[in-house]
């Protein structure tokens, strides 16, 4: 199974360039399944965004598999990327009392 | 702004009928105007109204970007007003950016980020379609997906100021909880607070009344308080300009006959072809015979009329009409005469006021009469009836054609109702029909109390109707305190008081 993403930034802004270097790391520490991405600078490429209803930047977008998922920020909390691509399972987030609710209602 | 002082910024005009009366020219040009107001109150029609009527009056294309509801429902909701958003969509008058949740799509956010992701798409849509206007409709919308409602605050104040730069005029529509509590949701109004207009929509004894305001334009003049208007289906919202009508008729010196030969004596040779007439009095004086004679003249002199009627449906009018020998139905035929008969109850008076306006551009009659004024107080609030006929009178006025109103008062004799109270001042001319009970017997009388512009005959008449209408006899004399409803005589000598007796019913047959 392929990972299909998509990460919308906007040129050359400290936000985007987090957001390209976190998701680097986490693929190269985390991940070790194929994986598609593409980037996309809204500001060469609106109506991409538009398209895919992007609002906030960065955005990273899970494609495929479905159901298509958004994570928005400079994807600094990997944990939440993980939970976001569907590679984390729920259940080990629990010590994180916080999110707990939150994720809980999302099953 | 350019160091000069008592400089206005520039504005653009909306082409929303009556705001660009009420905000002095319209919306100050490239600025963020916010739109508040409770669930219901128009926003979302006044916004999308804005863009149409830029697409239509003004040839200014616009760009709509929808929070709240998806493009598609938000196009079918305004349909009904005639505004076809898919169409302007296809021509490139009209883009629309969607900026609304995906169903069951969750944001998760792992870290910081700004909203130039929708700065680029609006800006993207505003160049597509060469956009002078901006729609937000309704931010509120946008905070509840966000985690941090300081980042979205602080992103749309980063967005307005960039819509700034880009030339572009933007309503910005945002929820109001209740009408008397805090302006907007959000703190909205702190980054947008340049301009602000407030929509209400208030139950007032049992009637829904729609205000708007414009509660600040900074750097801009603008009317104050609040003004009413109406959500229509024709044209959406319709703005009634109170204060703003200016006072400034066009007088002239052409009279037109009242249809009553005596009356017109009386007044110097008939009423001023654009004075307005109010005909006051009570059940069964012949106020309603009284508009007929006014109508018959026009009609005669081929020229149009229009009545409304609030009391009696068209088949009694023009049965009571034929039995003065005035043919209403041909009338009608020969397209000099256009009766509309509604009761008062069936709408708002802010309705009214915007169905009767429009018979009269549409008909564009040279005298028009109401029967009665005093109905309509039914339909609303005193102060919305009050408002329903600062602007009627304003509005013939302005067309400068002849407006005659009846008023029924509530006593028999004598008396004062709200209708005399509100239009006395604006009103050219007063007629008043009393009873007389003179010595057991019911008779009629009518006065002039005032009349601008010239002379008239101060004396009480009596008047008789027959079969021929209405008739004017001789003056009261040796009596008086009949407009109080309480008359008491004056008997020089008792023959006069046989001669009047009985002379002169006689002579009256």
């Amino acid at each position: 199974m392929t990972l299909q993403l998509g990460l919308f930034i906007t040129g050359q802004t400290s936000n985007s360039l987090r957001a390209m270097e976190n998701l680097r790391r986490i693929f190269q520490q985390e991940l070790n399944i194929p994986c598609e991405i593409d980037i996309i600078d809204v500001l060469e490429h609106p109506e991409i965004a538009e398209e895919e209803k992007i609002v906030a930047t960065p955005t990273l977008v899970k494609r495929h598999p479905g159901p298509v998922r958004k994570i928005i920020g400079d994807l600094s909390d990997t944990r939440k990327v993980l939970l976001g691509l569907g590679i984390l399972q729920n259940s080990s987030a629990v010590q994180f009392g916080k999110e707990e609710g939150a994720e809980n209602e999302r099953d | 702004m350019s160091g000069t002082r008592a400089v206005e910024l520039e504005k653009l005009r909306t082409g929303i009928a009556g705001f660009d009366q009420i905000s002095n020219g319209g919306l100050p040009l490239n600025r963020s105007t916010l739109v508040a107001g409770t669930a219901g109150s128009g926003k979302t029609v006044l916004a999308l109204q804005f863009l149409v009527m830029g697409v239509r009056a003004c040839g200014e294309h616009g760009v709509c970007v929808t929070f709240e509801e998806a493009p598609a429902d938000l196009m079918r909701n305004v349909a009904s007003f005639g505004w076809d958003f898919e169409e302007m969509n296809r021509n490139g008058q009209i883009a629309i950016v969607d900026a609304t949740p995906e169903q069951g799509e969750e944001l998760l956010e792992a870290g910081n980020y700004d909203l130039s992701a929708l700065m680029a798409r609006i800006e993207n849509a505003i160049r597509k379609v060469n956009a002078k206007r901006v729609v937000f409709d309704s931010v509120g919308a946008l905070f509840p997906q966000f985690s941090d409602a300081n980042v979205v605050r602080r992103e749309l104040h980063r967005i307005a100021s960039g819509l700034r730069l880009l030339g572009v005029t933007t309503i910005i529509t945002m929820e109001r909880l209740d009408e008397d509590g805090g302006l907007a949701r959000f703190g909205v109004e702190e980054f947008v607070a340049d301009n602000v207009l407030v929509l209400r929509n208030r139950l007032e004894q049992e009637k829904r009344r729609r205000t708007i305001e414009i509660l600040k334009f900074r750097g801009a003049t603008h009317q104050k308080g609040e003004y009413p208007f109406t959500v229509d289906h024709a044209e959406g919202v319709a703005i009634i300009p109170l204060s703003s009508i200016e006072l400034k008729q066009r007088s002239t010196d052409m009279r037109v006959s009242s249809g009553v030969p005596e009356l017109d004596q009386m007044c110097g040779g008939g009423f001023y072809r654009d004075s307005i007439i109010l005909v006051s009095g009570a059940t069964g004086t012949g106020k309603t015979l009284m508009v007929t004679h006014y109508l018959k003249a026009a009609i005669e002199r081929g020229e149009r009329a229009l009545l409304i009627a609030a009391e009696e449906s068209r088949e009694q009018l023009t049965r009571n009409a034929s039995n003065w020998n005035v043919d209403f139905d041909s009338a009608e035929k020969d397209g000099l005469l256009r009766i509309i008969a509604r009761y008062p109850e069936t709408m708002g008076l802010e309705d009214h006021q915007l169905y009767i306006q429009r018979e009269i551009n549409q008909f564009q009659p040279s005298r028009l009469a109401v029967d009665s004024l005093s109905a309509f107080e039914r339909a609303g609030s005193p102060k919305s009836y009050r408002e329903f006929v600062i602007a009627l009178t304003s509005h013939i006025k302005k067309v400068g054609i002849t407006g005659l109103f009846t008023n029924t008062t509530s006593m028999l004799m004598g008396g004062e109702s709200i209708t005399e109270t509100h239009i006395s001042t604006i009103t050219d001319m007063i007629v008043l029909l009393r009873y007389v009970e003179l010595y057991g017997m019911m008779r009629r009388g009518l006065a002039i109390l005032k009349m601008r512009g010239t002379q008239h005959d101060k004396d009480i008449r009596e008047y008789v109707i027959d079969g021929h209408g209405m008739h004017l006899v001789a003056t009261f004399r040796d009596v008086h305190g009949i407009l109080t409803g309480a008359p008491t005589y004056m008997f020089a000598r008792e023959r006069d008081h046989l001669a009047e007796m009985f002379a002169r019913p006689q002579s009256e047959l």
